[in-house]
């Protein structure tokens, strides 16, 4: 109890501490990139909601299983569930993602085909989902279990990596807000993933977007789903908590 | 043997510039303009091209073209055509328009190779063409992925 | 069957212009990618959008390598009266989707 308490209070300064300071990289965004994340019209992340919006309806599985058969509508049952990812899974006894829960539920419970990691399919029920969070609050849960993983992912965010021998924390703590090359250095919150970068002409996740920035230091990048990813997912939760979730962005 | 001679004795250490990819031109694009126009005149105004000066990433780019018209059978836009410069080819859209099209108007997504002009010509019911340009810068992404 | 996106405006008064805005899923491969082998990946996109109200053409566009993915198209159209629209898309590979829509006057 002291544990999750003390806990408690340690989110609490740090959200205190950065909220004046914290910037979504919506925010570093050229005026017309921002009319299209705002716009749902012109969001072509929207796609991608669609589909996963038809995804939830649609019969999976030996049993003929859809995730409105438990989980009735998303808007209502869904709602504020992204924004409390990476959480603690109690089945395997370490901290998930909401993809990789997405995943454990049409396996284990819906008993349909996997999804893959960073699939259409995967990437558009992540999206959905994550649309019925857009504006709340990043909440990571006040779950002492979840300490040890962030701590873990705040310890890879300031470790050197790659030829490059440059830490996350170097560029988006130290020099966010300066410029690389022609684009400004984001302060990296995950507030808007899966998102649709315009670089990538596709939606994609925010493991994604890790392993793009793992290459450009070249490092040997983390495999989609690994248990470093979810550390490091973890804690730029904590890092980020109380941020509205603008899932699903649009990014240059 | 000294660097010298070793360059002098090895023709094939002469360096290639490397191979660039095909681009188009300025005249390309001219060329492409004068096929739409059937090489009549064309006068620079009435027609506004937006976009953005600056563009964060090439390969999404916002751009919306407008020509104020009654857009009666008797006047109105028939078509208006975007050309670019240092892309691959010269082509971006062709928009065809109709008295039903209340205005001539287009709004979409276009991809820059590189900064460079852009070119909007419209071709309006009574034979005549207008035209607008604007220069946009493009930026790269900074951490270019494998 | 690619994802589609219409957005047609609420109210619509006859004889009055409003904006039609349109999203595709297609990846528009422009034909000048390598492909990691020495060539290029093979062009692969949609080439022409028509929208028709009432079978008579009210905008059509001519699409080029040089429209980003995931096309955005958003054109004007004035009508007198409620009646269909049917959108059109076309494209290599034998590309051709149709979306029907009804517009309501009010």
């Amino acid at each position: 109890m002291r544990h999750v308490l003390a806990l408690l209070l340690a989110l609490q300064c740090l959200t205190a501490a950065l909220a004046q300071e914290r910037r979504s990289g919506f925010d570093d965004m050229a005026r017309e990139t921002q009319a299209m994340q705002r716009e749902d019209a012109a969001n072509p992340a929207m796609l991608w909601v669609d589909e996963g919006a038809a995804i939830w309806s649609r019969p999976a599985g030996a049993q003929s299983l859809s995730c409105a058969n438990c989980h009735g509508a998303a808007e209502a049952s869904m709602a504020g569930v992204a924004a409390r990812y990476p959480a603690w899974d109690e089945g395997s006894g370490t901290a998930i993602d909401l993809a990789g829960r997405i995943a454990q539920c049409r396996e284990q419970r819906q008993h349909a085909p996997a999804l893959a990691r960073e699939s259409e399919g995967l990437l558009a029920l992540a999206a959905f989902i994550g649309l019925q969070s857009r504006a709340m609050p990043l909440a990571p849960p006040a779950d002492g279990r979840m300490q040890a993983t962030r701590a873990w992912g705040e310890a890879l965010y300031r470790q050197r990596r790659g030829q490059l021998d440059l830490s996350c924390a170097q560029c988006h703590d130290d020099n966010a807000g300066r410029r690389l090359a022609g684009s400004t250095i984001p302060q990296a919150h995950p507030t808007a993933y899966p998102l649709y970068r315009l670089e990538w002409q596709g939606l994609g996740s925010l493991q994604r977007r890790l392993r793009g920035c793992m290459n450009g230091v070249r490092a040997e990048p983390f495999a989609y789903g690994a248990v470093e990813m979810i550390a490091i997912e973890a804690w730029l939760a904590q890092r980020a908590a109380g941020m509205a979730v603008e899932t699903p962005g649009v990014r240059p | 043997m000294t660097p010298r001679r070793l360059i002098l004795a090895s023709p094939a250490l002469l360096l290639l510039p490397p191979p660039q990819p095909a681009r188009a031109s300025a005249e390309a694009m001219a060329a492409a303009l004068r096929a739409f126009t059937g090489g009549a005149a064309v006068t620079p105004g009435r027609v506004t091209l937006d976009i953005s000066p600056l563009v964060e990433n090439g390969n999404t780019v916002p751009l919306s073209v407008i020509m104020p018209s009654p857009m009666t059978q008797a006047e109105h836009v028939r078509a208006i055509a975007i050309f670019n410069e240092r892309n691959p080819q010269p082509h971006v859209v062709t928009a065809r328009f109709s008295p039903h099209s209340g205005q001539a108007m287009l709004a979409t997504n276009i991809r820059l190779a590189t900064s460079q002009t852009i070119v909007a010509v419209a071709a309006l019911s009574d034979g005549s063409f207008w035209s607008d340009s604007a220069q946009v810068i493009v930026t790269l992404a900074a951490c270019l992925e494998g | 069957m690619a994802r589609v996106l219409i957005n047609i405006p609420r109210q619509i008064r006859a004889g009055e212009s409003f904006a039609i805005r349109t999203l595709i899923q297609h990846g528009m491969e422009s034909g000048y990618r390598p492909d990691g082998a020495g060539g290029v990946l093979a062009r692969d996109i949609i080439t022409s959008f028509t929208a028709s109200f009432e079978g008579e053409e009210v905008f059509g566009l001519e699409l080029s390598p040089a429209v980003a993915a995931n096309p955005f198209i958003t054109f004007s159209m004035r009508v007198q009266g409620s009646g269909m629209l049917r959108l059109r898309w076309r494209g290599d590979g034998g590309f051709d989707q149709s979306e029907v829509r009804q517009i309501t006057v009010t």
